[in-house]
């Protein structure tokens, strides 16, 4: 018996932390059938607030994507100063909470933040806007490719791209020809993790956006505020949107991975 | 002169890779860098292909000087120890790198690349992976991936050392071959004397970042400028000071003038010559190679008292300081 108990507390902490709370939810959006919760997931304000969702995040994720390449390959391959710096600063996000990112934000684009008067004056609005929430998105989802890719840089070596420029391929088709094909998988499961956490986040965006129904609230943001309007039903609906995004974002990494031997 | 590197010096840190080498490569020939692991011969194969950058000194390759030119404007192939295979692309592909990253037409790369894979032997592993070869197959997949965009020079850098005794055997007399067919003037890095000897018209042995000796393999077998050499090159006595081989000292059973007495340790029958083991008075090791007829000959077992002189003509370094040759003040390695 002594073997199994690892298992089944493993099976009974994930039961009661992820598996139940998750059921719950399921079951009570459809406690009173289907038609509840097409109404909440059909009312223009939610469509609107998964637009925005969609929005920053096809945003955040390409910047991130190039940014976490370029920020691996600065890391892995240069031997620049203050090469230490930069790798600890990308781990920055998932150590600080979101809430503290965005008050930072906040400060500096506030109305008497250090830009913000500057960027008013210039008729641009950042705060309790679109450009605000997909800072703080960008900043959140910022580590994910960059620490996907440098230990698959570290393991292939330069030795590859030593090759092909004596070869006679200059640095832009070295890259593009033989890096990047060699960390591709790292990149797609970056962009992956890049993807839902940018669906996801909450803290940050809630702090900048000013919570504006049908300008500035994203799914989680709606979730939330229809949970404080007391409509049960449609917080569940959209949390349940939100699941299934998250899963078959799982899903797609699980099918992606075993193709060609990995990697 | 094809190669031309002059005064090159390169430091890591404090170490002192080269220092003040300056060497010229024979257009079509098959040049050995030798030397023991950290005397730079790796650096300098490194900084002639321009990867990587010498802190003083110049690189002509056909008379251009290339000190500062990148790597893919220096033509010339190089061929990595462990082979870097472009693991994502197949054989054929790999070897059309150096032709599709020129953008030549379709039909003269498919040309030439079917004609080295001719070369290399590899017809009907066009499209296996990398990963799906053997390391010699890898081996000569990079060798034609290096020739392709017909370099002015080939450099080597240990090619055979990530290979099995037997794969390296073979692929040295390929090379050989190949050499005398392609004809291009080729560099090739090695810590190994007997492949250097075996494949190169010149050997250039290099020690903590200076070049010893630079010459035909026999010369600097049988003319060693120093005691470095002499010893890198085969295995060598001490005898009155100096260094003899053990196949230049001769054997009698009387005393003769100029001969060291010894005590034979031991009688080591390998084939087709037998190698004595002796003592001389002073309790110091000395090894002898015989022939086979020799050895019958002189009838020895061990304990028995024999004379052991160098024979005439015979190449020797003598140690600083010991002895009246003039050659051997070039310090010990």
């Amino acid at each position: 018996m002594r073997r199994y108990a690892p298992r089944l507390i493993a099976i009974l902490y994930l039961v009661g932390i992820l598996v139940g709370p998750l059921a719950v939810v399921v079951w009570r959006t459809f406690e009173k059938g289907v038609g509840p919760a097409w109404s909440a997931l059909s009312d223009p304000q939610t469509i609107h607030a998964f637009e925005l969702t969609l929005i920053i995040t096809a945003v955040a994720v390409p910047v991130n994507t190039v940014f976490g390449v370029v920020c691996a390959l600065a890391v892995v391959r240069r031997s620049l100063p203050g090469k230490g710096l930069l790798n600890a600063f990308v781990d920055l996000p998932l150590a600080l909470s979101p809430v503290v990112v965005g008050l930072a934000l906040y400060l500096l684009y506030g109305r008497n933040g250090w830009l913000g008067t500057w960027l008013e004056n210039h008729g641009i609005r950042v705060l309790f806007a679109l450009p605000s929430m997909v800072m703080a998105t960008i900043f959140v989802s910022l580590p994910f490719v960059a620490r996907e890719v440098v230990p698959i840089l570290r393991e292939i070596g330069d030795e590859q791209e030593q090759a092909a420029r004596t070869l006679g391929a200059g640095s832009w088709q070295t890259f593009w020809r033989i890096t990047l094909p060699s960390i591709r998988w790292a990149v797609v499961y970056g962009v992956i993790l890049t993807t839902a956490r940018s669906l996801g986040e909450y803290g940050a965006v809630a702090v900048v956006s000013g919570r504006l129904q049908g300008k500035t609230e994203t799914a989680t943001l709606r979730v939330q505020e229809r949970y404080e309007s007391l409509d049960v039903a449609g917080a569940y609906a959209i949390s349940i949107a939100l699941a299934a995004v998250a899963v078959l974002v799982l899903v797609t990494m699980t099918l992606v991975k075993p193709k060609e031997g990995g990697r | 002169m094809s190669i031309v590197v002059r005064n090159l010096e390169k430091r890591f840190g404090d170490f002192v890779a080269l220092d003040d080498v300056t060497l010229e490569i024979e257009e079509g020939s098959l040049t050995a860098l030798l030397g023991p692991s950290g005397s730079g011969k790796s650096t300098l194969l490194r900084i002639i292909a321009g990867l990587e950058r010498p802190d003083r000194g110049h690189v002509l390759i056909s008379g251009a000087d290339v000190t500062t030119l990148p790597p893919q404007k220096r033509g010339v192939g190089f061929v990595f120890q462990h082979y870097a295979a472009f693991k994502h692309m197949t054989v054929r592909e790999n070897i059309a790198f150096g032709l599709t990253v020129r953008r030549r037409p379709k039909h003269e790369i498919r040309e030439r690349v079917d004609r080295l894979i001719r070369l290399v032997q590899l017809e009907g592993m066009a499209d296996r992976y990398p990963a799906q070869l053997s390391g010699g197959q890898r081996q000569r997949m990079a060798l034609a991936r290096a020739l392709a965009p017909q370099p002015r020079v080939l450099l080597l850098d240990e090619p055979f050392g990530a290979l099995d005794a037997r794969v390296r055997r073979e692929l040295r007399s390929w090379l050989r071959r190949l050499h005398e067919e392609v004809h291009v003037t080729t560099l090739f890095v090695t810590h190994d004397q007997a492949e250097a000897m075996e494949l190169a018209d010149k050997i250039a042995l290099l020690n903590r970042g200076r070049l010893e000796q630079v010459g035909p393999p026999r010369e600097l077998y049988e003319r060693p400028r120093s005691a470095f050499v002499m010893r890198f090159l085969g295995d060598a006595n001490v005898l009155d000071g100096g260094l003899v081989r053990p196949h230049d000292l001769e054997i009698g059973s009387q005393p003769r003038a100029g001969a060291l007495e010894a005590m034979v340790a031991r009688v080591v029958y390998l084939g087709f010559e037998v190698r004595l083991e002796l003592i001389d008075g002073e309790g110091n090791p000395l090894s002898v190679q015989l022939t086979r007829d020799e050895a019958v000959g002189l009838d020895l077992e061990a304990g028995d008292i024999v004379y052991v002189r160098p024979r005439e003509g015979a190449a020797s370094v003598w140690q600083p300081g010991v002895g009246v040759g003039d050659e051997g003040s070039h310090g010990v390695g």
